[in-house]
């Protein structure tokens, strides 16, 4: 099956299809890459701390900043959030706070705190196990008569597993209001997309589960924002699930475990390098008149400040007690647990 | 030759490969990249794609297709990336793998290994750290094999490879590169019912298995008293022999463990003992294992994981009873 690929932004920073544009003020375009280049400097600075041995494995998003933050920022603040390992852009974009995401990649899980006022699953590093699970937060939301969506977030290796055509089966089958963002980042660690699949797309998987799918250019926020905008009224609406393929590019290792030299072409990762999202949108707002130098460093320099006031505020925290190890497991603890934690006292 | 344990079972696979055209690896990144443990390093350079094989990412896949293959007459060595991964393939596992040679009424079998890096220890994320054998020990018609050491990966993978039930093969991923050993060039075996007595002694027998036995014998290396370390090698069909032989020697026992306690594998073993050795015993049997919690993150997980001062405690109270 041959689909198109939708694209509003092209590489070069200029729009391609008018038509489709969002309506965007010149403040939510900012927005849009203020929070891209925040997402970049979190990540930038994630992986340094785990070199120096502060963190512990981390998931870069760098490359996939355009299908985080532009589907994040299409998200209502009712919706669930499902997400996988990577979507740390995402999460940011949300209002998690990003020492507590520090403090969950150095291996403290009440980092994994979320905010009273967010609808966010926890981490999920199964792949596609968390699928399901958005399928049954959208269900609970129609059967409830609510308005909220969910959006789950997983990579093209996800697609080969069970998880991800019972979720599918399930939201086509009651008509859910789930959006599956699909961030095809080309490689599963070292598994090209191909091995994934026979499919020429992923998008076109959708259609055998009875609902919608949608090849988008994962590296144009525009594009993403739109597609994610338009699927979420879709579902608001009543009118089911939609599938979203973020065609992008992964361009840092798979973790700070994995080494791409291995098993990547050089020069596939220069080719992507050229599609660069931030990049594309910068050029774009350059030629709007919304973009200069001095806009530049004042961004970098905003979300420099913050993301080493997460550092501080992160590495400023007391260990947790070994105790911990007992809380949240069960509702109340069992007095086989009790004995158990007596170990410690 | 000195290796570690990750030399070791790559070198089997390797022997294995090359005497054995039916035997093919399955598994995630296994290929190219030689596995995230680099335990099949090479391997896909030396077989090629038809036989050392990156599948899509699907773990029921995997264990499934390996199930057909097997019956089909090939020998298929599926790898899991990670224990917390292994869980959605015990349907396959329980409900075929284990019972294809009864369902069958003993015309089909299922001669596949299936590799497990297993257990914590490596300051790595959520479900990379599982302890998981009691759910494999519980299966009829499984065999579970774990090794502790270079040497005796080789040998027990090599038999692992040639016996004709399904064999979880259970790596203990904290020693993979932690001990390096004198690992002979050529191909033995180990047979998969044999414990081994690592240390004699005759005041106490500590029985452990996979990654604990590491901890054990360092453990007990100052201990006053004279212990017998006894390694399991093989939890299911176990060698009920040796440990009930050393136990009623010593009188007295410990069981560690680093799964979750309750129904845990160490209960079965005291179960063992209770049965054929209590008018030995001069204590009750303990166990040292990991808590009914879910494995802590990097932070909290030296904390969960039983150590050298958990292990002697557990000794003085039994000495002291
Ligand atoms: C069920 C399961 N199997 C294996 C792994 C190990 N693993 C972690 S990420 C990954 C690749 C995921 O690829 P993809 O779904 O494309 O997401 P990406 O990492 O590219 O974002 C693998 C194999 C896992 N976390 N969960
Ligand atoms: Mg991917």
């Amino acid at each position: 099956m041959k689909m198109e690929m939708f694209q509003i932004l092209n590489e070069e920073g200029k729009i391609v299809n008018t038509r489709d544009m969002p309506k965007l003020t010149n403040d939510e375009i900012k927005a849009m890459y203020e929070y891209m280049v925040l997402s970049r400097a979190f990540d930038d600075v994630a992986l340094k701390l785990q070199r120096e041995g502060r963190m512990l494995t981390y998931a870069s998003l760098l490359g996939q900043e355009a299908s985080q933050i532009g589907s994040a920022l299409a998200m209502h603040k009712e919706d669930w959030f499902a997400p996988s390992f990577r979507e740390n852009g995402v999460f940011i974009t949300l209002g998690f706070p990003m020492d507590a995401l520090y403090q969950y990649w150095a291996g403290d899980e009440r980092g994994m705190t979320i905010p009273e006022d967010m609808n966010a699953l926890p981490v999920a590093v199964p792949v596609g196990t968390q699928i399901p699970h958005a399928v049954g937060l959208a269900w609970a939301s129609k059967l409830q008569g609510k308005k909220s969506v969910a959006v789950v977030y997983f990579g093209d290796g996800a697609t080969s597993k069970g998880d991800f055509h019972e979720g599918m089966n399930f939201a086509g089958v009651f008509k859910i209001p789930c959006i599956f963002i699909c961030q095809n980042n080309q490689w599963a660690i070292s598994v090209p997309r191909k091995r994934q699949s026979a499919s020429d797309t992923l998008a076109e998987k959708a259609f055998s589960y009875g609902f919608e799918g949608v090849l988008v250019d994962g590296n144009d926020v525009f594009a993403v924002y739109k597609v994610t905008k338009d699927a979420a009224d879709k579902a608001r609406a009543g009118k089911g699930p939609t599938f979203i393929e973020c065609y992008t590019y992964r361009m840092e290792n798979h973790t700070t475990a994995d080494d791409w030299k291995k098993y990547r072409d050089p020069a596939e990762v220069e080719m992507w390098k050229r599609k660069d999202p931030v990049e594309r949108l910068r050029k774009y707002m350059e030629s709007e008149g919304i973009w200069n130098e001095n806009y530049e460093k004042g961004v970098w320099e905003k979300a420099k400040v913050k993301v080493a006031e997460a550092v501080k505020k992160f590495e400023a925290v007391e260990p947790p007690k070994p105790t911990d190890m007992f809380e949240d497991v069960y509702a109340e603890l069992p007095e086989e647990l009790e004995e158990q934690k007596k170990d410690f006292e | 030759m000195k290796m570690n344990l990750v030399q070791a079972i790559n070198l089997a696979l390797k022997q294995e490969m090359e005497k054995y055209p039916s035997v093919i690896l399955l598994g995630e990144d296994i290929g190219k990249d030689g596995g995230v443990f680099r335990v099949t390093e090479g391997l896909w350079q030396q077989f090629g794609d038809d036989r050392v094989i990156d599948t899509p990412l699907a773990e029921v896949g995997i264990i499934g297709t390996s199930i057909g293959l097997a019956i089909a007459g090939m020998k298929p060595i599926a790898e899991v990336q990670f224990d917390g991964f292994s869980m959605s393939m015990l349907d396959q596992l329980y409900n075929h793998a284990g019972r294809m040679r009864k369902r069958s009424q003993g015309k089909w079998h299922v001669p596949l290994v299936f590799r497990v890096p297993h257990g914590g220890g490596i300051r790595a994320l959520e479900h990379h750290s599982e302890s998981l054998e009691a759910f494999f020990t519980h299966m009829p018609g499984i065999k579970v094999v774990t090794p502790s050491g270079p040497y005796n990966a080789k040998g027990l993978l090599i038999s692992s490879i040639r016996d004709p039930d399904p064999v979880v093969f259970l790596e203990p991923k904290r020693v993979y590169r932690a001990i390096k050993e004198e690992v002979p060039e050529e191909e033995y075996t180990i047979p998969l019912n044999k414990a081994e007595v690592v240390q004699e002694g005759s005041d106490i027998t500590v029985i452990a298995w996979g990654a604990m036995q590491k901890v054990v014998r360092e453990a007990v290396a100052q201990s006053k008293y004279s212990v017998e370390i006894v390694d399991l090698l093989t939890l299911y069909p176990v060698d009920r022999k040796t440990l009930i032989d050393s136990v009623k020697k010593t009188g007295r026992c410990v069981v560690v463990q680093e799964a979750p306690r309750t129904c845990g594998y160490g209960a079965e073993l005291v179960a063992t003992i209770n049965e054929k050795a209590l008018l030995n015993l001069e204590a009750p049997v303990q166990r040292v294992t990991g808590y009914d919690v879910p494995v802590p993150l990097p932070k909290l997980e030296n904390y969960y994981i039983p150590d050298a001062t958990r292990i002697n405690k557990a000794i003085e109270n039994v000495m002291s009873f």
